[in-house]
């Protein structure tokens, strides 16, 4: 059998995809958080919280109103995106004139409020997603077999999360969003609804944990708490990159699920660690992020 | 006397009277965590830094301490030291990490890190894992007094507790308080007057984390145990709770957010996933309508009455 640093080349490329797959939630993740930063000022905990209420959406949708994968695809991420829509209306539109940190600290207590109800009513053990038949099976590419459904999700989140770099940085919509972020009173004086604006960003960013999460559901088991698991690494990634760019969060939440995979590979007790570690690093090279630019 | 001097005796000899009152283990509980509250309060309360990591020098302190004062055979007070110690050093490498990001990232840096620390002692030796480090004795304060007894061993927290409190105080009234109060109100002028910002936070941050790991250390000997409980990102989000609902930047708001918290803990114990939403419901509605806290509000009230 081929060896890579005598390591089987299955076992390699078997851990890299893994890493990859994790990489596209970090992306998708992290993406989200810097397109809300980028318009309401909020570091937004409930993040993963919102991204688990997109898997427990999907795997009810399954189970008890027997909805499948495709259209779950599409009413999941809306259902997360309705919840974002409230809380931006009733709870975080209070905030904008204070510190950022309150943001924060809200988020936070919806995301323990959101883990909690969760837990209340399905424990944390975790409940298995079925996999749609379509995805069953894997390509065998000659070197390695590659699992179809981590095909997908690794296609998939990059086509999201291209679609939305273009939206924001090549189109009008996208045009406004940013012109919105840098002078919001300018932007509401040349008559666009800015109040609306904020609403839709945040619906639209939680929205995109939703579907996340909808496409983690058959990939790891749906529980309460993979979202507070998650959501600390995307915030090292988002550390790591700087949220000033969207094609840096990109990028660095791909690169880091790949380096979480290798490490893996080759110093397994330290996987959990590593993207604290690079954080740390980076921390004393560059400390406004690698794509960041220092406020 | 000033009537602030007449409230803290007020407070103190009630403090020495609910031992014999209440249930000694539950009250050093308290007393630990107030002092852990207190400790965080120093940084957002009084230098305008949101740690949101805190519970990495609480539970490795708590270890540490375990460690010593069990494997290792310490008295209690050494191991307590011990245990300070090595979260005051945690404390030197995280904040010199830490305060090169500010406002927001610095929170976020802080909580990476701590979580970074957690998968350490989930695999660490030391640590037990899932059992974490558990019977640990109390032993003999400096090899005379025996702290087997509650009610002892109480007065020994109380000691503690009453020592750095006073410490607390005295930084914030200190000149070097007021560096602080003045980095939090505006930092960028703190700068331009000629002050190292970045030395000062750094400073704060270390005394911070040294005082949280005396409280983490005391929690370890009065209880006996130090679990994985006590370094995850909820401890450090707990904390904050405390002392957002107390009143931020109040001397005695972090106290009374504190045993709130734990008196609340403690008669929910027995349901589960709910103690986890009512805390998530606090934090919403103290950051929604609550923000000065209880403490915070109850000084507002005073202060507008006094002024009509």
């Amino acid at each position: 059998m081929t060896e890579i640093f005598g390591i089987p080349i299955q076992a390699f490329m078997g851990q890299l995809t893994i890493g990859l797959v994790n990489g596209c939630f970090y992306a998708m993740l992290s993406l989200g958080l810097a397109v809300i930063f980028g318009m309401l000022n909020v570091v937004n905990f409930a993040h993963g919280a919102l991204y688990m209420m997109g898997a427990f959406f999907s795997w009810m949708l399954l189970n008890y109103a027997g909805v499948n994968y495709w259209f779950a695809l599409i009413l999941a991420p809306i259902g997360v995106a309705i919840v974002g829509v409230i809380i931006e209306k009733t709870m975080l539109r209070w905030l904008y004139q204070l510190d950022h940190l309150y943001g924060l600290l809200l988020t936070f207590g919806l995301a323990l409020i959101f883990e909690g109800i969760f837990r209340h009513n399905y424990g944390s053990s975790g409940q298995p997603y079925e996999l749609p038949d379509i995805f069953r099976g894997a390509f065998d590419l000659g070197f390695m077999f590659l699992p179809k459904y981590r095909a997908w999700v690794v296609v998939m989140s990059i086509v999201i999360c291209f679609a939305t770099w273009y939206t924001i940085e090549k189109t009008r919509l996208g045009a406004y969003l940013r012109a919105g972020t840098e002078n919001p009173k300018l932007v509401q004086a040349f008559g666009i609804n800015v109040p609306l604006m904020v609403t839709l960003t945040y619906a639209f960013g939680v929205g995109l944990a939703g579907f996340a999460g909808v496409m983690a559901a058959p990939v790891y088991l749906v529980n309460p708490t993979m979202g507070s698991g998650i959501i600390i690494v995307v915030f090292a990634v988002v550390v790591i990159g700087g949220m000033g760019s969207i094609l840096g969060s990109i990028i660095t939440g791909l690169a880091l699920g790949l380096v979480e995979g290798l490490t893996k590979v080759f110093y397994p007790e330290a996987s959990s660690t590593v993207v604290f570690i690079i954080m740390a690093i980076v921390l004393l090279i560059r400390p406004a992020g690698l794509f960041g630019r220092e406020k | 006397m000033s009537r602030k001097a007449i409230l803290y005796l007020v407070l103190l000899a009630g403090a020495c009277v609910v031992p014999f009152v209440g249930y000694p283990p539950f009250l050093m509980k308290c007393l630990c965590f107030a002092l852990f509250a207190c400790a965080f309060n120093l940084l957002i309360g009084f230098t305008g830094l949101l740690s949101f990591g805190h519970a990495m020098f609480f539970g490795f302190a708590a270890y540490a301490c375990g460690h010593a004062a069990k494997v290792w055979g310490w008295t209690p007070e050494v191991a307590i030291l011990f245990g300070t110690a090595a979260a005051a050093i945690m404390g030197i490498l995280v904040g010199w990490l830490a305060v090169r990001r500010q406002g927001i990232y610095f929170a976020m840096v802080t909580l990476a890190l701590s979580q970074m620390v957690y998968f350490i002692c989930v695999q660490a030796p030391f640590t037990y894992a899932e059992d974490g480090i558990q019977s640990i004795p109390r032993g003999k304060l400096l090899g005379v007094i025996d702290l087997s007894d509650d009610t002892v061993m109480y007065f020994f927290v109380l000691a503690i507790f009453v020592a750095a409190f006073a410490l607390i105080h005295r930084i914030i009234h200190s000149p070097f308080g007021q560096v602080l109060k003045s980095i939090r109100e505006n930092e960028p002028r703190a700068l331009s007057l000629g002050y190292d910002v970045d030395k000062y936070k750094l400073m704060a941050f270390v005394l911070s984390a040294a005082l949280a790991g005396l409280a983490g250390a005391t929690k370890s000997l009065s209880l006996g145990l130090a679990t994985l409980t006590d370094v995850t990102w909820q401890m450090s989000g707990e904390v904050v709770l405390m002392t957002l609902l107390g009143g931020m930047g109040t001397i005695l708001g972090p106290v009374v957010g504190a045993s709130t918290i734990i008196a609340m803990e403690n008669y929910l114990s027995g349901f589960g996933s709910w103690v986890t939403i009512i805390m998530g419901a606090t934090f919403v509605v103290c950051v929604l309508a609550f923000r000065r806290g209880i403490v915070g509000e109850i000084e507002h009230r005073l202060v507008r009455k006094a002024g009509k």
